[in-house]
């Protein structure tokens, strides 16, 4: 120590007093400051997020842009390629496809939103509920989502659609979300029995904090990062559901449309027509795609694990 | 653990009355009977005849206490629409085809997905890593009807390289068991990659880093072994959904499957085929979880622990 060239000169502070210290460091923020921060830094969900933007523009403005309802027909023009004129090229019945594309992607990202909402809201109450009340009803609540997760379930999605004999939105959200919020529930009971558990809720409640505040403060921003992301993921499902019911023949009814719909409908004049099958699947596959990636910036922004 | 198993197994015997229970209510409002969609004009006497014969005519609940105790002797069921076809029979004609592909595929997507999921979390955020992701993220965002019809499309059409439907030979296999295999292995990888790098992170691999032992063992013995475990619930889930075969695959190449013959039979409103086969599908479902829960302990120590508390 002796050897060391150090002096007591050396230990002055510089004169920035504690309350100085304050104002030098940065503002204080939020738990949605902090992660919007991080999400716009990742450029690849950045990215995602505005072509999800864009898809959404296209589905609301697009039959608007090309000037021909989607419902129009004209043999004269059936089957013709994409052109100035048609700019995704006409179906078998002389139908615009920029305008069937469009009017499908709403029916598709609705039914994928609207679906992912359903079982959040379901999943967070019923998960919720069987975390706070625990011991045996919380068992007998999770017995139930076994067994209702044991049905498969693409036969539970097709015996519904067969049973309510109809094809509107509404009956195939019914059909679709009916198990599947099982999901959610078990994510949400795990993730509030894992807080419920942790130090810092214990200190809190031992430090007198008020139970409505605890649940404020540490349940809601806690589990809300993960349902967001796990509802992100599930919107693609959704979307690729409907694509299956209309491939089986339970999809949207006409004229309604959807995007698995046209695919489907291409896939019999494939050889000849393929532009009919391109561009629906291709806006299938960049909305799964851009939800996806959406999700995992999401999720990196969201977790407060990766917080530093 | 043997208390534990014997538990799970009451369950599973509760799980599959409360499914067979809600299917039997669900099958039985949808509209139309097996009759009036086989014969246009079957006259109403022989229409009566039919039902009573079949037991329809009886309120529902003796009908159900008939089913069950059909089931138990382990009888189930014949179909309504083609009189002496045994559901049992269906099973054992239709199922080896699904299965042959759809093991085969999940094989395929499991072995692969797998190798690209550790080969992406050990090369993180280089090269191989980026190449593994944007190949799952497409094998997600692409729809198996879209794959399969491209791929039919260019290699027994442009190049007719493999027959276009049917099934028989190897090549019959093929195409469908690649389409197939995409998604399972898109969904793998990308599931072994987080789970790699969640246990590369730990605080275990940082000691055993600390005391020096060499990279190939830590990979092999600490980090491999922990990752895999959440993977075997999930590939259980997939064996058993191997035999209810796909159906989109199945209608593409034109395969004589139990998907494809599901689906006709509830548009048949086959009653007694679709809960027969329903029955199957679960019950193999909830054998493949419970399998899962016995190989988790087989292979975790720690799980073992807890539950022999």
């Amino acid at each position: 120590m002796e050897n060391l060239p150090l002096n007591e000169q050396d230990f002055i502070p510089l004169g920035a007093s504690a309350s100085e210290g304050e104002v030098l460091a940065g503002k204080p923020m939020t738990y949605w400051q902090d992660a919007w921060q991080r999400f716009r830094k990742n450029k690849v969900a950045l990215f995602a997020a505005i072509l999800l933007v864009i898809i959404a523009l296209f589905t609301i403005f697009g039959p608007a842009i090309c000037g021909y309802d989607f419902t129009a027909q004209n043999v004269k023009i059936r089957n013709q390629a994409p052109s100035t004129e048609h700019w995704f090229g006409t179906d078998s019945l002389g139908r615009d496809l920029f305008a069937r594309v469009a009017v499908g992607g709403r029916v598709s990202i609705i039914i994928g939103i609207c679906g992912a909402l359903i079982v959040g809201v379901i999943g967070c109450l019923y998960g919720g509920l069987a975390a706070y009340f625990g011991g045996r009803v919380d068992m007998v609540m999770m017995r139930i989502v076994d067994i209702l997760s044991s049905i498969p379930n693409l036969l539970l999605v097709i015996l519904l659609s067969v049973v309510l004999e109809s094809s509107s939105i509404p009956t195939l959200l019914f059909a679709m979300t009916i198990t599947s919020w099982c999901g959610v529930a078990r994510i949400v009971r795990a993730q509030m029995l894992q807080i419920n558990r942790s130090e810092y809720v214990m200190a809190a409640r031992i430090m007198g904090v008020s139970p409505v505040k605890i649940v404020l403060t540490h349940f809601i921003p806690n589990t809300i990062s993960v349902i967001i992301v796990n509802l992100t993921f599930r919107i693609p499902g959704f979307i690729f559901s409907e694509a299956f019911l209309s491939y089986v023949g339970l999809g949207v009814a006409a004229p309604n449309t959807s995007w698995g719909t046209l695919a489907s409908a291409a896939q019999s004049t494939l050889l000849f027509y393929p532009y009919q099958m391109l561009f629906p699947s291709l806006f299938i596959a960049l909305t799964t795609l851009s939800f996806t990636l959406m999700g995992d910036g999401l999720r990196d922004a969201l977790d407060p694990k990766m917080r530093r | 653990m043997w208390k534990y198993i014997l538990k799970r197994l009451g369950y599973m015997l509760l799980t599959l009355l409360a499914v067979v229970s809600i299917t039997f209510l669900l099958v039985h409002t949808i509209p139309g009977d097996p009759f009036t969609s086989m014969v246009e004009d079957l006259p109403e006497e022989t229409r009566q005849l039919y039902m009573e014969k079949y037991g329809f005519d009886k309120p529902l609940i003796v009908q159900y206490v008939r089913y069950i105790t059909q089931l138990l002797t382990g009888d189930l069921g014949a179909s309504l629409r083609y009189p002496g076809r045994k559901v049992g029979e269906i099973v054992a004609q239709y199922a080896p085809v699904s299965a042959s592909i759809g093991g085969l595929a999940l094989f395929m997507g499991v072995v692969l997905g797998l190798t690209l999921g550790i080969l992406a979390a050990l090369k993180q955020n280089r090269w191989p890593d980026r190449l593994v992701m944007v190949i799952a993220l497409l094998g997600t965002a692409i729809p198996t009807f879209v794959i399969a019809a491209v791929l039919q499309y260019a290699l027994t059409v442009t190049w007719p390289v493999f027959p276009t439907t049917g099934y028989g030979t190897w090549k019959h296999l093929v195409l469908p068991v690649t389409c197939m295999c995409v998604s399972p292995l898109a969904s793998y990888a990308r599931y072994m990659r987080s789970s790699v790098l969640d246990t590369a992170n730990q605080d275990y691999i940082l000691t055993a880093e600390a005391k020096g032992v060499d990279r190939f063992h830590i990979v092999t013995r600490h980090i491999l072994r922990n990752a895999i475990l959440p993977c075997i619930t999930m590939i259980c889930v997939s064996v058993g959904g191997i035999f209810s075969g796909s159906f989109i695959i199945e209608k593409i190449f034109a395969i004589p499957g139990l998907g494809k013959y599901f689906i006709s039979a509830i548009n048949d409103r086959d009653y007694s085929v679709v809960l027969g086969l329903n029955v199957i599908f679960t019950g193999i479902y909830v054998m493949a979880m419970l399998l899962s829960d016995i190989l988790l302990m087989l292979c975790d120590p720690r799980l073992r622990l807890s539950n022999d508390k």
